[in-house]
């Protein structure tokens, strides 16, 4: 588990170049990192439920992130918040 | 057996609709409230939830704290549904409601996704270029205002909960509820008056 204003990398993991999946972390944050604003609660695992497959019970979490860096061209919104499952997340 | 995708969609309801009865997942009773409590769903709903909480500091607290039982305090049903958490626009935030992944939308309090929330365009946008993005909706925020995306994008659903407009002191909850829109509680508006 992850407390609150922990710095988190989001894994940088392409689990779609494997194969059939279902993944619900953007690719844009994948590699990045964020801060954990808070715990949400935890929820079956979408990717086995989508394939109604066992589903481990998993924390999710919103995750901020400084988007600027993801892109440097545009008028990037000044914080973006996302919902990130634990098995994602690894201490940054 | 013809192809699926060019099977009628009508057909492809009834024969669901069929499999779920048959293999005892649902009753035709059970299906008939679903589309009951989703058809109850409007932006109506959220703007009541928001014209509360600016009248009722207690009913803003218990929103902000818990999105689901505030909604069900307002007898909007929620049950199996996922759980719903609302975003408070302040003088230093706005928020803005996307999900970059598909459509994903609190279809409870605020109806069916609009059409442009569902599109490619929005979706892209509202991560990479929100305020050029609010600037087509004509929505200016003041110099300094955060602008904080929100990118739904697993097992909660989200509101905003905008700021209450200048020149409504006094109003009724009912008053205040008939200038919210669905466009303010997504973040791509602000309430006005008029």
């Amino acid at each position: 588990m992850f407390a609150p204003g922990t710095q988190v990398r989001v894994k940088n993991d392409w689990p779609e170049l494997r194969g059939p999946c279902h993944i619900r972390t953007p690719h844009y944050v994948r590699g990045e990192t964020g801060v954990v604003v808070r715990h949400l609660g935890d929820f079956p695992n979408p990717e086995d439920l989508a394939f109604a497959r066992p589903a481990a019970v998993r924390p999710l979490y919103h995750v901020r992130f400084d988007p600027k860096p993801f892109w440097p061209e545009g008028a990037a919104p000044d914080e973006l918040v996302i919902e990130i499952f634990d098995h994602w997340l690894e201490a940054a | 057996m013809s192809n699926i995708l060019e099977t009628p969609s009508d057909r492809l309801l009834e024969a669901v609709r069929s499999l779920l009865t048959a293999k005892g997942h649902m009753t035709t009773e059970d299906i008939a409230e679903r589309i009951r409590i989703t058809d109850g769903g409007s932006p109506a709903q959220g703007a009541r939830m928001v014209a509360r909480a600016w009248t009722d500091p207690d009913y803003k607290a218990l929103m902000l704290r818990d999105g689901t039982m505030a909604a069900e305090a307002m007898a909007i049903p929620m049950r199996g549904l996922p759980p719903l958490g609302v975003l408070e626009d302040t003088d230093e935030v706005h928020n803005l409601v996307v999900c970059t992944l598909c459509s994903c939308y609190p279809r409870a309090v605020l109806g069916y996704p609009p059409f442009w929330f569902k599109s490619a365009a929005y979706r892209a946008r509202a991560v990479r270029d929100p305020r050029g993005l609010l600037g087509e909706w004509g929505t200016v925020l003041p110099d300094g205002m955060k602008l904080r995306v929100v990118d739904s994008t697993a097992d909660y659903r989200w509101m905003v909960l905008p700021r209450r407009p200048t020149g409504t002191e006094g109003w009724s909850a009912e008053q205040l509820a008939a200038i919210v829109r669905e466009g303010d509680m997504i973040g791509v508006t602000l309430p006005a008056i008029g």
